[in-house]
């Protein structure tokens, strides 16, 4: 009972992250069709971001708190940045192209940041400096730490807002008529380009936050850490229904669940015969199964048959 | 059968041409083996990369498949010739006998998965094959206990070369007064097995299997409308493409004698699909051509960097290993940018002017 009370909690804690990522994916994918491959590198770098303010800022005798905020701070306006960036250097150049040649330069352009980030803070694993006590909680036979509390907490508030954005405002009205419909979006007098920018800048400043959160999670940082944490966080946007970003949200937490659960529970179930490095591989046999019997996602509408 | 020049005015045409790539195609080992083997080696890539790439452009060029993870045929194909062929379990099955049954057994995987997901759209599709990619990686990395089945993350070595009777791969030999090396061995090997997916890419092309292929990328609504049936032909391009990817796999493991989970990640499923795309897809020459600048680009930086570094600076100031991989990523978003169909894209408009003049 206690391991899987433990499993649930730290599910939760990481597919709150896998859900802020995944809605980055979902964003953009919802408004212009495109994977965005370069979002995974776009979380490592407000890693790396956030690493750099913090060690510098550390000796400084700020109160450790305010540290981290500026950390965080810097980090996702880099990384907006870096998002605007990309989408006008390489992606919209290219709004008009072969639909797979968009997903090329996104490949090109996750190649070209990871090398970036390899020359700067260099091959190895960077210690994530620790700013907030870690302070351990027990609850029936569980443990977790305020560091899981104020990653989920900051998660559902951060969703929240995206919601309101999207839902109630006129910025948000207009990326729901852009995502329906480009050309009548366009003649309704939606700035098209503002528009698929805003996905970007927001996505990429939810990943800057997510990246953030995996730093002080697991206290460690690596170049290559946005491959497989955005390669999560995509299917996690799929298993939800691609485009969908309610299906993101419930995607990322659900992924998280199961491999917390997954790799909590293989050795019993097969007699330890597999064990908990087969981890990672629940991720995708689930997102297989669930699209055997829901093509479309669990969330995402139907839609045409077209290849 | 007719005569090839009644029914292929191409060769008839294009004499001259066939007759200089076949000159290239026989001068190159040579050539290359005055720089050191190394270059023989480099060049065997680049033709293991034209079959893959080749192998892939069914699945994706022709029946517009996205595929992510055809890769995992390439590891099937590998680790069934390693596992048959050396003395990890002490079998030593000759490479003719491998080879096909490396085929099939990654045609089987192709129609494993295949057969549940083809009815996913584009994307959803894409996801999946990564998916079952990294599943099949994983399982390589894995599955040394309790059963050593792959040997892990070390991989299997003293991989047999390929040897016809007492014609060893591994060795240099002597033919008709030409001293021949083992990698030009398998380079010989290798230029015969791309001929041959070359050919049967150009029949496919323009057969009746083809045709229905290009509808179903065009519009598998229409295509379903016209009484193609989409799943069957669909699953016949991934088995297809999936075989091509054994074959490869079965000769990497024959010329390197060494595999490793390391040498099929996702990665190398990508550098597959850039070739294609950057090529140009579902055009042959596009693709061969994209295969061969993907595995000498990286090739050339590598030698091309240390020295200019050295020449410029007076001394390395960037590791060369990440400057090689940023400069093959910007490459691959120029190319992108400047030529958003591919390199070399195949000209629809061109192949319907010929069709007229038939």
């Amino acid at each position: 009972m206690d391991t899987l009370l433990q499993q649930l909690i730290n599910g939760l804690t990481l597919g709150a992250v896998y859900a802020l990522v995944a809605l980055g994916y979902t964003m953009v994918y919802g408004i212009i069709g495109l994977i965005n491959f370069a979002h995974g590198e776009v979380v490592m770098i407000g890693t790396m971001v956030a690493f750099t303010v913090i060690v510098s800022l550390a000796g400084s005798g700020m109160p450790p708190l305010l540290i981290l905020g500026i950390g965080l701070l810097v980090a996702v306006v880099a990384c907006m940045v870096l998002g605007w960036g990309l989408e006008r250097v390489a992606y919209r150049p290219l709004r008009h192209a072969p639909r797979l040649t968009p997903l090329i330069t996104a490949i090109g352009m996750s190649i070209v940041l990871q090398n970036i980030a390899m020359i700067i803070w260099g091959r190895n694993y960077i210690t994530f400096p620790p700013m907030i006590d870690k302070q351990i909680y027990e609850f029936a036979g569980a443990s977790f730490t305020n560091v899981q509390v104020a990653i989920v907490v900051l998660a559902a508030l951060v969703m929240i807002g995206l919601t309101y954005l999207v839902q109630r405002t006129r910025m948000g009205m207009a990326m729901r008529a852009t995502a329906q419909n480009q050309h009548v979006a366009l003649l309704m007098g939606v700035d098209i380009d503002r528009v698929i920018a805003m996905a970007f800048i927001i996505g990429s400043a939810l990943g800057a936050l997510a990246g953030c959160m995996v730093g002080s999670y697991y206290e460690i940082a690596h170049y290559q850490m946005g491959f497989m944490l955005g390669l999560k966080a995509f299917t996690a946007a799929v298993l939800g229904g691609i485009g969908n970003m309610a299906g993101a949200m419930a995607g990322g937490l659900l992924l998280g669940i199961i491999e917390a659960l997954g790799a909590g529970y293989i050795g019993d179930l097969t007699g330890n015969f597999l064990g908990s490095h087969y981890q990672d591989i629940f991720a995708f046999m689930v997102l297989i199964v669930v699209l055997m019997f829901r093509p479309s996602g669990l969330f995402g509408e139907r839609t045409g048959d077209r290849a | 059968m007719n005569g090839p020049s009644t029914k292929h005015p191409y060769w008839r045409q294009h004499w001259l041409g066939l007759m200089l790539v076949v000159g290239v195609l026989l001068a190159v080992p040579f050539v290359a083996a005055l720089g050191g083997q190394a270059w023989v080696r480099i060049a065997n890539f680049a033709i293991l990369y034209v079959f893959l790439a080749l192998g892939l452009n069914i699945v994706v060029g022709y029946a517009g498949l996205l595929d992510l993870g055809y890769v995992a045929f390439y590891a099937v194909g590998a680790y069934c010739y390693a596992l048959l062929a050396s003395p990890h379990f002490g079998i030593h099955l000759p490479f003719w006998v491998i080879l096909p049954c490396g085929a099939a057994l990654a045609c089987l995987f192709g129609v494993l998965l295949g057969a549940p997901t083809l009815k996913l759209r584009g994307d959803y599709l894409a996801i999946v094959t990564l998916g079952f990619g990294e599943i099949i990686r994983i399982f390589m990395n894995n599955l040394n206990a309790p059963i050593n089945i792959t040997n892990g993350a070390q991989g299997i070595t003293l991989i047999d070369p390929v040897r016809i009777g007492d014609f060893s791969f591994a060795r240099t030999s002597t033919v008709f007064g030409i001293a021949i090396s083992g990698p030009q061995k398998y380079y010989f090997l290798l230029v015969a097995l791309a001929a041959l997916v070359i050919v049967v890419n150009i029949r496919l092309q323009n057969s009746r299997i083809g045709r229905a292929w290009q509808a179903i990328r065009e519009d598998e609504v229409a295509a379903k409308a016209c009484g193609i049936n989409t799943r069957n032909i669909k699953l016949l391009a991934f088995a297809m493409g999936a075989s091509f990817g054994g074959i490869a796999g079965g000769v990497f493991a024959a010329m390197q004698g060494f595999v490793s989970p390391e040498s099929f990640s996702l990665m190398e499923s990508i550098t597959i699909l850039a070739m294609v795309v950057l090529g140009g897809m579902g055009h042959i020459p596009g693709v061969i051509l994209g295969a061969i600048l993907l595995t000498g680009l990286p090739e050339a930086l590598r030698y091309g960097i240390e020295p200019l570094q050295k020449a410029v600076f007076g001394r390395m100031i960037i590791d060369p290993e990440s400057l090689r991989m940023l400069v093959f990523g910007l490459a691959l978003v120029l190319v992108m940018r400047f030529r958003p169909a591919g390199l070399w894209p195949s000209s629809l408009r061109r192949r319907e002017l010929a069709e007229a003049t038939d």
